[in-house]
């Protein structure tokens, strides 16, 4: 097993069948009805759980449909839209979204490729260490908020209790209380929490080099810090924009984090938090819907970048 | 010669040292705010106001008071229900659906694995006002069911993906001596396949289990009643008597039996999580 997942990370190559040519000489198979048949649960629950809702919140924008009477709603064409552009909260929830999302990943990627690199060296206790930065990534979402918060608090929290014993600042910081501190706070936190995820991806990456490249450089005693920017980070460079685009996408969904560690005022609000408190909040359905929506298209825009880059090891598995 | 040779060694020990430090820098950082978590939480009273780096206090009252209060087991419960559901109807859809994903070729196999990718990037609150027509059409809010089904668009394209780059890594060789001692494709799947897949199922398994234990936003919109929630959602609307005196002590301990098992889980399956976790997602 454990053989094949190293071929597989190096490209393994896979059966391949000459057109035309029947998959197994067993004649009773049907192959076409047997792969579908196979894949029909599947396709079954990624159409009721996925598909149907995503084109019903699609359909929901355009209507004016309330939690309570979604039964009953009339067409308004694309009114919730433009009530969302002349929405000045919407925009400061898209720039807070922008904001910890443009500053939130690149501050991942480094801190990962740091921690891979030191997961890569053979050292004793490097499993230790492995297990140990696994364990932000471990903590569910809501107790690692929870968790900052208590630490961030104002008053009683360590974090400014610790800066003051250090001499860093005189007086506490209302890390949470303060609306352009939050995001500080949501930054931090989401760094802590998804950089172990960040570094196993690139370890993952930094694996899959051809390993004599190192050797070569070890013998000829080229200094580390040539060898990063001469042959790691070039070779990892398709790794790493895969790795950051998907951070990107996953923090332009950010919702747990800023619903726990913000007061929960719009100054501070992330686009999926505008379109869950005016969906459920407000009960205002279409409106919600449109900033749903509206969050999809961002996506969508980013998700076409990140599958066109997936797109090569797509050809990998066929 | 032996002053350059001390030199060298002195050299290579700063080295070490270097990146000693820099480990237990990187180690404290993942570390201290779990650290801090269990610390608080065996502060009872006052004491939780403490600012003692060390654990001064070892007092249980906050764990009891946790174990004492319903909604919370009652919570701890659903949690455990809803993710092992999830878990288990995610597996069975995605083995079956991955056999032929891995091991044939066939027009529309490249579109179904570009549909799940998709929908791995689909922001879980642009389903959730059809999702929650979906649910109250089923008849199902505020019951489980309604949060294992809506799971299931976070955990099955995942699946999906790492389970078929599991079976791919199968050898052929497997499969063709099945063929040759006539086994038709389900005798391949059941017989020869499952079998060998027992360990990396068990371990996208548990990654569907921690995402479904994890999960807030569906569990937090599509269950009402106290007695329907689970654990994420009763710690983020965990409130003190008063709105000002939130119950830290009482969070921390509950944070902390929250987090143990899955810390003690991936501890133990470290390296298969790993394996599963780059398996399936982005590579270059």
């Amino acid at each position: 097993m454990k053989k094949n997942e190293m071929q597989e990370m190096n490209g393994g190559k896979l059966i391949k069948m000459p057109k035309g040519q029947k998959k197994t000489s067993v004649k009773k198979d049907n192959p076409w009805l047997n792969n579908w048949l196979f894949l029909a649960p599947c396709l079954l629950t990624l159409a009721l759980c996925a598909g149907w809702p995503l084109l019903k919140t699609i359909y929901f924008s355009f209507t004016d449909a309330a939690l309570d009477s979604l039964n009953d709603f009339e067409f308004i064409g694309i009114d919730n839209f433009i009530n969302l552009a002349r929405d000045q909260d919407w925009w400061i929830a898209v720039k807070n979204t922008f904001v910890i999302t443009v500053v939130a990943v690149p501050l991942e990627t480094i801190l990962g490729m740091m921690i891979a690199l030191i997961l890569h060296k053979n050292f004793k206790g490097r499993g230790w260490m492995r297990a140990i930065v696994l364990v932000p990534w471990t903590i569910p979402t809501i107790v690692s908020a929870r968790m900052w918060a208590w630490m961030l608090n104002d008053v009683y929290g360590i974090v400014n209790e610790l800066l003051i014993r250090v001499g860093i600042i005189d007086s506490p910081i209302p890390w949470i209380a303060s609306n352009t501190l939050s995001i500080v706070s949501i930054i931090l936190v989401d760094v802590w929490k998804t950089t172990p995820y960040m570094a196993l991806l690139l370890l993952a990456g930094l694996q899959s080099l051809p390993q004599d490249c190192f050797e070569a450089a070890e013998v000829d005693s080229i200094p580390f810090r040539k060898v990063l920017m001469k042959i790691i980070l070039p070779l990892m460079k398709p790794t790493i924009i895969v790795a950051m685009v998907f951070r990107g996408l996953e923090t332009f969904k950010i919702f747990d984090l800023v619903y726990i560690l913000s007061s929960g005022n719009s100054a501070t609000a992330t686009m999926s938090v505008f379109a869950r408190k005016h969906l459920v909040d407000y009960a205002d359905v279409g409106f919600g819907s449109a900033a749903a929506t509206a969050l999809l298209f961002f996506i969508a825009f980013l998700s076409i970048f990140y599958i066109s880059f997936n797109r090569k090891k797509l050809n990998k598995l066929s | 010669m032996i002053k350059a040779e001390n030199k060298w060694k002195y050299k290579r020990l700063l080295k070490n040292a270097a990146f000693a430090g820099v480990c237990l820098v990187v180690a404290a950082c993942c570390l201290f705010p779990f650290y801090w978590a269990v610390v608080s939480s065996f502060r009872d009273g006052a004491n939780i106001f403490s600012t003692d780096l060390w654990p001064t206090h070892l007092s249980f009252e906050n764990y009891k008071t946790v174990f004492k209060d319903k909604t919370f087991l009652c919570s701890f419960w659903n949690s455990a229900a809803v993710a092992t559901m999830t878990a288990f109807l995610t597996l069975a859809v995605c083995l079956f659906a991955a056999y032929p994903l891995a091991r044939h070729r066939f027009p529309g196999r490249k579109r179904v694995l570009m549909i799940a990718l998709g929908v791995t990037t689909l922001p879980q609150v642009a389903v959730l006002s059809g999702m929650f027509e979906l649910i109250r059409v089923l008849d199902i809010y505020n019951e489980k069911a309604a949060l294992v089904l809506s799971y299931m668009i976070i955990t099955v394209p995942f699946t999906l993906w790492t389970m078929t780059n599991f079976m791919k890594s199968i050898p052929k060789e497997i499969e063709e001596a099945a063929i040759m001692d006539g086994a038709n494709q389900r005798t391949i799947l059941m017989k020869v396949f499952f079998p060998i897949l027992g360990p990396a199922t068990v371990t996208t398994g548990l990654l569907a289990f921690i995402a479904a234990w994890n999960e807030f936003l569906f569990a937090l919109t599509f269950t009402l009643t106290n007695q329907a929630r689970t654990v994420p959602v009763s710690l983020a609307l965990f409130s003190g008597a008063s709105q000002h005196e939130v119950p830290y002590g009482l969070i921390m301990a509950a944070s902390v039996l929250v987090t143990l098992p899955l810390v003690v889980l991936v501890v133990i399956f470290q390296r298969r999580i790993i394996s599963g976790l780059t398996v399936g997602s982005v590579k270059g």
